[in-house]
């Protein structure tokens, strides 16, 4: 520890061109130049790439020749590599934290436009890594077992998917999924694009897998509550909701909802969208996983304002006989997992097509989302798959409006990247249920995917009409005896070049995908953070997709932005791949810039001890001192900010490194 | 008693007489107090506006300077054209630090300095989220019971500053004709174009936008249009007969949402300039009598 | 190097949000200005009060430090900590005749690239107006005056030494 105190150490400085990504705006020969004039550099370079695998290797080299004991990487941000350079410091021979990197891609090349400024500000950084990194004191990576048990939480299609991969590969999987059935989006669409192959067809099969896997337990009607621990040991508590009826005594059977004292279903059926209804007890469609009913305390006779009050004849007891699996008296239970990685699959929220006032939903019955639609055509759908609108009629002709909630400043200004797709896809179902005559109103045709230019191919020979424009308005208003009684589309035909009135039957909207309404609680339960349209946050675009600034908790499908049904599977896969990468290397590697008391120093003031949200650190009564539980302590140096008497030191940012870069970066002007 | 200042603008003082003759004695049965502007001048909308927009602001921010001057918290501009032109002359100075500085070294030259307080708002704005639904049922003495409406709101008070109601379905007029016991028929135009200048230089489609919206307030069974701007109402009551000549005879009345709550409250119909209309609104008073409301 | 001046930020960036957006607003490829020097710190809560008197004595002219949202910080309260601090070295600032936009706080998400740019540029623009800090001159100034003053002290000491005088300029140094 001495020995650093000293200026004998041999600092290697390397500054990267990134190609001409920093030596554009930096002048890299003369920040080598400048930094080896400062103390401690025995040498100092510039190349073109020192991420790729030569530069590497020159740390390594000139580590042996020049028995350098520092390193200082002026390149990119250390978020992305500070971890390859660790790594070839290491290789060399070196302990991997006599190194330090400084940014000068993100932090000022690409944000600054005058060259002298840019090269002065690089020198600057360059300077103070140059004094910290000589105060650097060699670290062990602390090794911590990591528990082999996974959670998903969500249960669409890209949970399902991540689920039975980990199940496969022999790992426990918890699925939570807040819905009594698993299923998700996917569940309730007819057909998938460009293939035309049946949703229920490819999803529920892995559907009832899900629900045989003995190495998956089904937490349905379930929500995370709250999360505690770090990677690799994570506790979870989730919150299960009564749904009154015990799962592992129903059957399935149904015949509780047949006998129900409500003849008719007369309630809002949520998985039809409102077209259909339910009844109290219910089972949301036929090929739910679990094969088990739930009863809504919100409108079943056994209850007043969700309170049991024991006043029905309860048929449905009698019906389910002998199973029991009928129980009122059901309370909300909480339970405790413990799991080592955890994928967040929480999918997204459909655009509510009403914060377009303009295009008439909820005004004008004959207009309808997409999500609607899909129902509509479904053959399990309330109508059978006969397309009726809601005043029974058959359309005749339809409009179908692409882009709403998506690519709007006013409402998202995202593209939802699956609109263009499905409108087709229901411009191809709805032809097929109506023959009617379908007009899609596009502002740019998006068919980006293996077969889907092909599929807007075949739908222009099918004759579907595609007018280049976004809608004004859909309204009733009548302007000549053709429209009379008909909903018209307002749109200014863009290539035609002037603005056309036509007349439609019905009228579809293909709303966007939104985060979810609680994405925000989500993400803060989990630790992630959100980009600034709400969707969570990966923790490198290209690098680590699935990743999230936390570790071991990953992402996957349209909780992370908007896609479509191949591309969030994919993602599950990749998310279920980079979670057993960590369960199978059987310990977490951390960061090792945790906090300890200088026994010495310490006073015994106790002010750090409320500070601390880990409850790290404990008083030790017998050597009135604060001591400091390594395993628990994350590492953010709150309370070593605290100290009064300076007797905490955080590894890896101790004030003597934080004060010489603070010199530093003011050292040169 | 609240006071606001008062631009009353061009129009309510001439061929928009109508809309202050009834604007003011409603304003005094809600206990309101509306002080005008001394020396107000032109707010600088239509020619100036598409002329020179910079000068055209500068009229208008001699109002707003005077305005602020005055004292009172908020100002009030009835005509939608005075209104969004205020409107519009305060984003500039918000936005625009080349747009202020004219302003205000124009304004320094008259010794007057603005200091963007004092907002600027609209009377039906004001008369339904200051003072309140509740406040105006308690004056309705005569509620207009079976009177069927379509609220007619314009452009420019929802364009492009929609700042109390929604830019593409406002209904602030509409909760506030239900609470005077009129019935609002849909009315799918709410926002369309009246034909505005247009009439003046390309009669027309200025014409056919005036009776695009007139054929379909008597097509949803209208009695009376109801509107907040004056030019609206000049456009819709103003050229019946060259629209009967030219298409079919849309004769609707055509009266100020003031005049309607000046009659609900019981005053003198005359004195609302009710009979200043080319096509004047059948006497209320000759209708069959309306149940009185409960003192 | 150009002749107008241009004011010494010091900024300390937590890990997960500030930094993070610092980083986006690269990737963004936003524009700001170059005279801010970014310390990495794993959590606002990490900011010892010190570190700020430290880099304005060292010559800064400003200091800005970055942490999560309000709720979002991710060590749970870091930021609550921070801003408890940064409350209390404000009083002290402002009575040591610093002025108030010389430090600030500010809370900045890892998707706000665009803040970063904001908040940089106005603080440069808000110090350009207030003129240098310049602690380092002042502070070689006072360390003149003082050695003045102990050399006075001395030689008056070494003339004659009167107990009453010499207590009586020891009271005024300690003011």
């Amino acid at each position: 520890m001495d020995a650093t105190k000293k200026q004998d150490v041999r600092i290697g400085f390397y500054i990267c061109h990134c190609g001409s990504n920093i030596a554009a705006m930096v002048d890299c020969p003369a920040v080598a130049r400048y930094v080896e004039k400062l103390p401690g550099v025995v040498l100092s370079r510039d190349y073109k790439y020192m991420c790729s695998d030569p530069g590497q290797e020159l740390i390594q080299k000139d580590i042996k020749e020049h028995q350098l004991d520092r390193v200082v990487v002026a390149s990119c941000s250390p978020l992305l590599h500070e971890h390859t350079f660790r790594a070839a410091v290491e290789a060399g021979g070196l302990n991997p934290f006599f190194f330090h990197m400084v940014n000068i891609r993100e932090h000022d090349s690409w944000v600054h436009t005058n060259k002298v400024e840019a090269t002065e500000k690089a020198k600057a950084l360059a300077h103070a890594a140059i004094q910290r990194v000589a105060k650097h004191k060699s670290l062990e990576v602390k090794k911590v077992p990591i528990h082999p048990d996974v959670l998903v939480v969500g249960g669409g299609i890209a949970g399902i998917h991540a689920a039975m991969t980990m199940a496969n590969a022999g790992k426990k999987v918890y699925l939570v999924e807040r819905e009594p059935s698993i299923g998700g989006h996917m569940a309730k669409f007819d057909k998938t694009f460009p293939t035309l192959d049946c949703a229920a067809c490819i999803l529920t099969p892995k559907m009832s897998e899900v629900g045989s896997h003995p190495n998956i337990t089904l937490l349905t009607y379930s929500e995370v509550a709250k999360m505690d621990g770090y990677v690799g040991n994570y506790t979870v508590t989730v919150k299960r909701k009564p749904r009154y009826v015990i799962e592992d005594q129903c059957t399935g059977c149904q015949e509780c909802i047949a006998n129900c004292v409500y003849k008719e279903p007369k309630f809002h059926d949520e998985f039809n969208e409102g077209l259909g209804k339910r009844k109290p007890v219910y089972i949301p469609f036929p090929q739910a996983t679990p094969q088990v009913v739930a009863i809504d305390p919100k409108v079943c006779l056994n209850f007043r304002n969700g309170v049991l009050t024991d006043k029905c004849k309860k048929s449905c007891v009698t019906a389910c006989g002998e199973k029991k699996a009928i129980d009122f008296t059901q309370q909300e239970t909480v339970q405790d997992i413990k799991v080592g990685t955890i994928i967040v699959t929480t999918g997204f929220k459909t655009f509510d097509a009403k914060r377009v006032p303009q295009y008439g939903y909820g005004k004008f019955p004959n207009v309808y989302t997409a999500l609607e639609i899909e129902r509509l055509v479904n053959a399990s759908g309330p109508t059978a798959g006969h397309v009726v609108m809601r005043d029974g009629r058959e359309p005749k002709s339809i409009g179908i409006i692409h882009c709403v909630g998506s690519r709007d400043k006013k409402t998202n200004r995202w593209c939802s990247r699956v609109c263009c797709m499905y409108s087709m896809k229901l411009a191809h179902l709805l032809k097929e249920h109506t023959g009617a005559e379908i007009y899609s109103f596009y502002i740019d045709m998006r068919t980006p995917g293996k077969g889907y230019e092909e599929f807007y191919d075949k739908l222009l020979e099918e004759g579907v009409h595609f007018i280049r424009g976004r809608v004004g308005e859909v309204t009733d208003w009548a302007m000549s005896p053709e429209e009379e009684g008909k909903l018209v589309i307002r749109v200014e035909d863009t290539l035609a070049g002037y603005v056309r009135r036509i007349p439609f039957d019905m009228v579809v909207l293909a709303t966007g995908m939104e985060p979810q309404a609680d994405a925000q609680d989500v993400r803060r339960m989990f630790n992630m953070s959100c980009g600034s349209e709400g969707f969570f946050l990966e923790r490198h675009p290209k690098l680590a997709p699935v990743s999230t600034f936390t570790e071991g908790i990953f992402i996957a499908g349209a909780c992370q932005g908007p896609r479509d049904i191949p591309d969030t599977v994919a993602q599950a896969g990749a998310a279920a791949a980079e979670a057993l990468a960590l369960i199978d290397k059987g310990h977490i590697e951390q960061e090792p810039n945790t906090a300890f008391i200088l026994d010495d120093e310490c006073c015994g003031c106790k002010s750090c001890i409320p500070l601390c949200p880990y409850t790290a650190i404990t008083f030790d009564e017998s050597k009135k001192k604060a001591t400091i539980n390594e395993a628990l302590c994350k590492g953010c140096g709150t309370c070593v900010a605290a100290c009064p008497s300076g007797s905490i030191v955080q590894n890896l940012f101790d004030d003597e490194e934080i004060f010489s870069e603070i010199d530093g970066v003011l050292a040169h002007d | 008693m609240t006071t606001y200042s008062y631009f009353p603008g061009c129009s309510l003082k001439g061929i928009g007489r109508a809309y202050e003759e009834s604007l003011l004695p409603v304003f005094q049965a809600l206990d309101v107090k509306l002080e005008e502007l001394e020396d107000w001048n032109c707010c600088g909308a239509t020619a100036y506006m598409a002329v020179d927009e910079v000068k055209a602001c500068v009229m208008a921010s001699r109002n707003l300077a005077m305005a602020e001057k005055l004292g009172h918290k908020e100002m009030i501009a009835p005509c939608s054209a005075c209104y969004l032109v205020l409107n519009k002359t305060k984003h500039y100075l918000h936005e625009s630090p080349a747009v202020r500085g004219v302003i205000e070294k124009a304004l320094a030259d008259v010794n007057l300095t603005y200091n963007g307080n004092t907002p600027v708002r609209h009377p039906l704005d004001v008369m339904v989220r200051d003072i309140g639904l509740d406040e105006i049922k308690k004056r309705v003495k005569r509620p207009l019971t079976g009177l069927k409406v379509a609220a007619y709101y314009g452009c420019q008070i929802v364009r492009p500053y929609a700042t109390f109601d929604d830019q593409y379905n406002p209904t602030t007029m509409d909760r506030l004709l239900e609470a005077l016991g009129c019935t609002l028929v849909p009315f799918p135009l709410k926002t369309r174009c009246c034909g505005a200048s247009l009439t003046g230089t390309l009669p027309e489609p200025g014409l056919l936008c005036s009776k695009i919206i007139l054929a379909e307030a008597i097509k949803r069974g209208a009695d009376v249009i109801a509107t907040v701007c004056p030019l609206c109402q000049f456009n819709l009551d103003g050229y019946h007969d060259k629209i009967a000549a030219k298409w079919n005879d849309c004769r609707i009345p055509t009266v100020y949402f003031t005049q309607l709550m000046g009659l609900a409250f019981g005053l003198d119909e005359r004195q609302l300039g009710l009979h200043r209309g080319f096509v004047a609104m059948k006497p209320w008073s000759a209708q069959p009598a309306a149940a009185a409301v409960p003192a | 190097m150009t002749s107008e001046w241009n004011p010494r930020l010091v900024a300390f960036f937590c890990n997960w949000c500030t930094y993070t957006a610092a980083d986006l607003a690269g990737v963004s490829r936003l524009k700001y200005a170059s005279n801010v020097r970014v310390i990495r710190l794993m959590c606002s809560g990490r900011v010892d009060p010190q570190f700020i008197l430290d880099a304005l004595a060292k010559g800064a002219d400003g200091v800005l430090i970055g942490g999560c949202h309000p709720s979002d910080c991710h060590y749970v309260e870091g930021n609550y900590k921070c801003l408890r601090r940064f409350q209390l070295l404000k009083r002290m600032l402002s009575d040591m005749g610093i002025e108030e936009g010389r430090v600030r706080l500010e809370w900045i998400s890892a998707a706000e690239g665009e803040k970063v740019k904001t908040v940089i540029n106005e603080m440069t623009a808000t110090i350009k107006q207030l003129g240098p800090l310049g602690m380092p001159a002042k502070f070689e100034e006072w360390d003149k005056e003082m050695e003045h003053f102990a050399a006075a002290v001395h030689a008056q000491e070494a003339q004659k030494a009167p107990c009453a005088e010499h207590a009586q300029l020891q009271e005024t140094a300690h003011v």
